[in-house]
């Protein structure tokens, strides 16, 4: 067993851990921020995408152990009194269908914004590539995003 | 269109944002995996590693030992208790429907097939044990291609043979519409094995109390599948409780009865405690149900114009391994499709289902009607090709106008309505049709390196299941109808009980609206329920896009009744004559008065309280209606795909993409769109990335989302969609619009694919239609003499 101290949507966690556990499911089994999701054992699926110290990585693939003394956000940590600008633009464009793929989609939508505020669709697309979604062709999702932009969620 | 034609007061028609979408943006959502119960186990499975073997021995004695176990067991020890996994549709009076325990005891027919199971107290030392089990395997001949696994020397699968079922359907002189023929095409098309991949993993939670089991799924089917684990398992059906709780998509890979969430009741009652399991992608890839495959050899029979005379198909259809819950009925949902929207004078069709050492196959988004309507589109463009005129012309030649509707097709389908002149001119106009035409004539002309192929699919398909009599005369083994509640509450708000299961298709929103309309209370006001067979005790739930035009109609129904009794109810509280009361803009009042009168709110309170009713009247408004369809929903449409090819990398990018549906009067815009555009992707997706691909020992190699393409937005074009409106005939005018898209698209793909290689002289691509494939076909048919 590991010790670690990682802060959680503005919460600071204290446990003891497997040194093989992964950080998707110490968050979702331990912390109990089971609003990030597991959709694949490849990280190819992105549906786990959390923010770490404030860039995505997906927490599939990143071990507990590595986020000592991290701050990790998750979907459940975007809305601050009222709905993140992607999660506002995600419902006004019915970017969300199942709605599985959804918590990674706006997380490393927000990562997206962060490092490109203005980006075109073609970029949108190729940002979100590491992010797979099987209801909505990503249509949708692009222009929530888009709309997300324009109402300056990297801000 | 529909949206801008309502009146403002209609909720039918408005783009109404979901109310589900609250839970799901913010993470507050309960999927199944994310149950904790007190004293929950953790199951882990051990899986053949073989195709096709005989178990010599399961040794579970060094996973017992391991840390954190509970118990761990083999088939062996559900040998008494686990009955055989239910198919619903034995589709012939001969079919072979072979023993299917869910955990296999004495032979393993397919990569993935559970062995044992390792219950512990968390899921990575489940994983842990499960690895320390020692199974000996006596391998035997694997039967992997069902072209050769009907021949005399095959090995065989089942002891009864590798054949389940030839199921045929002819109508018409098949014979003397091919004889003297003046063209006769014949292709062999290829449907690929898919992986559903819906991005939530199966998860199941089993909890058995004093003889009371609760199972939670992530089901598209909780009704269905209650009933069948009681028929199954033996536990008396009024002592399971089956919950859907938040499903994260399923495409038909939910809709079934499967071996964990059977096994999870089981250990949950051997242990007396809680169990949960939820499976790891690769482990879903390998064994929830796989869709597709079929081999199919499509004949036509024209006239020297190009008008149909006759179409044979004779189709070989890989079950896999076993029966699931339809897999032999998924070929006969295409069967009466490949006539699509063409009239002709006879037609013929026989499908022969395979068994082969694989995961079973079984409904995957379409069903069925994917594979007709690829074959026939496809086929289409070949005669095309014969005669020298459009894509479009001839399939112009051949539709059933919109003066013929109602039509009865070939295939003895009564099609309510339809306009394909319309929505393929709406199409063509979006699209630049004659444009793109020009262009890819100079590109061809100027021998461009990168070609312009234009796709065409003008589809129908069947949905709404189903008419209860007609899914009784083909073999199937429950009706398809569908049930909804309405409970009128006290404070005027509105609860709705639905027995469809929505995982993704926003039906509280959608249910919301068609109730508002229907009694004239706010959306805000209504609640809809659904997915858990204590709140929503009758249901068939959701797949073959039924959920609106069952479902919804169902709703309609129960509203009726609602508004019947609140209108004795009314008359009696204003001491008027039942049958002088109007119901109008949710106020109950006297005929030609509508002031004098009460809100159905009103009502609802009044009847609540119970003070003053009619003599023999009960103090309730609420009223169930279970609606049984008396035809198939049948929605059109025209799609248009633009794709580029480039010749020297085999590369094909699709550069525009047209899809204008007539799915009938649309309850929500925004959602419909949503859907076509879902579909449309996993459409392309079986066009031009995705195929579950086996080795010759029958082991999957496409087990991750590395191997196994699902693709991504930069994978996938922009969608331009538009609609037509032909009302369907029943209440609502609505047809379905789940699976649509997926129908229509890919052969619109891959007719663009190969009209842009036409020059070369190629006429066919095997999906999925990979650079590596595209240059391939090019560099073959360069080598034969084609000319470019």
């Amino acid at each position: 067993m590991a010790k670690i101290t990682v802060t959680v949507d503005g919460v600071t966690y204290s446990d003891d851990v497997e040194p093989r556990l992964l950080l998707v499911h110490y968050l979702r089994e331990q912390v109990g921020k089971t609003g990030t999701p597991i959709g694949c054992d490849t990280s190819n699926c992105g549906a786990c995408t959390v923010h770490m110290n404030g860039v995505s990585v997906k927490s599939c693939s990143v071990l507990a152990v590595q986020a000592e003394g991290a701050e990790i956000t998750t979907i459940e940590g975007m809305a601050d009194g009222q709905w993140h600008p992607l999660q506002q633009a995600f419902h006004a464009e019915h970017a969300v269908q199942c709605g599985y793929c959804t918590p990674g989609m706006i997380m490393a939508a927000a990562d997206l914004l962060r490092s490109n505020p203005n980006p075109s669709d073609q970029e949108i697309r190729d940002g979100l590539e590491g992010n797979l979604c099987r209801c909505t062709g990503y249509e949708n999702i692009v222009r929530a995003v888009r709309r997300a932009a324009e109402a300056g969620a990297s801000s | 269109m529909t949206a801008d034609t309502q009146a403002p007061q209609s909720e039918i028609g408005r783009a109404r944002l979901r109310k589900e979408d609250a839970r799901l943006l913010t993470g507050e959502t309960n999927w199944t995996d994310n149950m904790v119960l007190p004293g929950m186990l953790h199951m882990a499975f051990v899986r053949s590693p073989m195709a096709h073997a005989r178990i010599t021995s399961v040794d579970l004695a060094a996973a017992r030992s391991m840390p954190g176990v509970i118990a761990a067991f083999s088939g062996a020890d559900f040998a008494g208790e686990q009955g055989s996994l239910p198919c619903a549709w034995p589709v012939t009076e001969d079919i072979v429907v072979p023993a299917h325990p869910p955990m296999a005891t004495d032979e393993v027919r397919y990569v993935g097939e559970a062995v044992a199971v390792v219950v512990a107290r968390d899921r990575y030392e489940a994983a842990d044990a499960a690895a320390a089990v020692d199974v000996s395997y006596e391998p035997l001949p694997v039967v992997l291609d069902i072209r050769s696994a009907l021949e005399e020397n095959s090995p065989k699968v089942h002891e009864a043979g590798n054949k389940s079922y030839e199921w045929v359907f002819a109508q018409g002189d098949i014979d003397g519409a091919f004889r003297d023929a003046p063209v006769v095409i014949e292709r062999n098309y290829r449907q690929q094995r898919l992986i559903p991949s819906a991005m939530e993993p199966r998860s199941v939670v089993a909890m058995c109390e004093a003889g009371e089991f609760t199972l939670w799924s992530a089901t598209q089917i909780p009704h269905v599948l209650r009933f069948l684990l009681a028929v199954v398992t033996g536990i008396p059906e009024q002592n399971i409780r089956v919950i859907a709780p938040d499903v994260g998509g399923g495409f038909g890979s939910k809709l079934q009865v499967t071996a964990e969430e059977v096994l999870a009741v089981l250990v949950a009652r051997k242990l007396g405690k809680p169990v949960k399991w939820t499976e790891s992608r690769s482990e879903g890839n390998l064994t929830v149900h796989h869709g597709r495959d079929m081999w199919q050899r499509i004949r036509l029979a024209a006239d020297g114009d190009g008008r149909l005379r006759g179409l044979s198909v004779d189709l070989l259809a890989d079950m896999g391994a076993y029966l699931m819950l339809v897999t032999p009925g998924v070929p006969l949902l295409g069967a009466f499709m490949y006539p699509a929207i063409y009239k002709m004078d006879a037609y013929s069709f026989r499908c022969t289902g395979v068994f082969t050492t694989k995961m079973p196959t079984d409904a995957y988004r379409g069903a069925g009607r994917p594979e007709a309507t690829y074959a026939i589109e496809r086929i289409m463009d070949e005669l095309a090709a014969e005669l020298g005129v459009d894509p479009l012309e001839v399939r112009e030649r051949n539709w059933i106008k919109h003066e013929e509707f109602p039509y009865t097709t070939i295939a003895t389908l009564q099609y309510d309505s339809g306009n394909y002149e319309a929505a393929t001119a709406r199409a063509k106009e979006l699209f630049g049709y004659d444009s793109l035409r020009q262009e890819q004539a100079e590109r061809n002309l100027d021998n461009d390196p990168v070609r312009l192929g234009l796709g065409v699919s003008t589809y129908t398909e069947m949905c709404g299941l189903a008419p209860s009599r007609v899914l009784g005369s083909l073999a199937y083994g429950a009706g398809g109808w569908e049930h909804a509640s309405i409970r009128m509450l006290p404070t005027g708000k509105v609860e709705v009980v639905t027995g469809s299961s929505a995982h993704g298709q926003g039906h509280e929103t959608a249910w919301s609206q068609i109730v508002a309309d229907q009694l004239g209370v706010p959306f805000e006001d209504i609640r809809v329920l659904h997915g858990d067979t204590q709140i929503a005790p009758k249901g068939m739930d959701t797949y073959g896009s039924r959920s609106l035009a069952v479902g919804g109609m169902a709703l309609v129904g129960a509203c009726d009744k609602v508004i019947a009794k609140a209108k004795r109810i009314t008359a009696h509280m204003l001491e008027a004559s039942e049958q002088d009361i109007e119901f109008t803009g949710g106020r109950l009042h006297v005929r030609g008065d509508p002031e004098k009168g009460h809100t159905i709110q009103e009502v609802a309170l009044a009847t609540f309280a119970a003070h003053n009713l009619p003599d023999g009247v009960e103090p309730s408004l609420d009223s169930d209606a279970t609606y049984d369809p008396d035809n198939f929903s049948f929605p059109h449409g025209t799609h248009l795909c633009a794709a580029e090819v480039d010749t020297e990398t085999g590369m094909a990018t699709i550069r525009s993409y047209v899809a204008v549906d007539d799915i009938g009067k649309v309850i929500n815009p925004q959602i419909v769109e949503g859907q076509v555009h879902g579909g449309i992707a996993q459409g392309i997706a079986q066009a031009l990335y995705e195929e579950a691909v086996y080795d010759d020992e029958g082991n999957l190699l496409t087990t991750t989302m590395a191997d196994y393409l699902v693709p991504s937005a930069a994978d996938l074009p922009s969608y331009v969609t538009d609609r037509t409106e032909s009302p369907a005939g029943n209440r609502l005018g609505v047809k379905g619009i789940g699976e649509a898209g997926t129908i229509a698209s890919t052969p619109a793909v891959v007719n663009a694919v190969i009209d842009a290689l036409r020059p070369f002289g190629i006429r066919d691509i095997a999906m999925p239609c990979t650079p590596e494939r595209v240059w391939r076909a090019i560099q073959d048919a360069q080598e034969n003499g084609g000319t470019a």
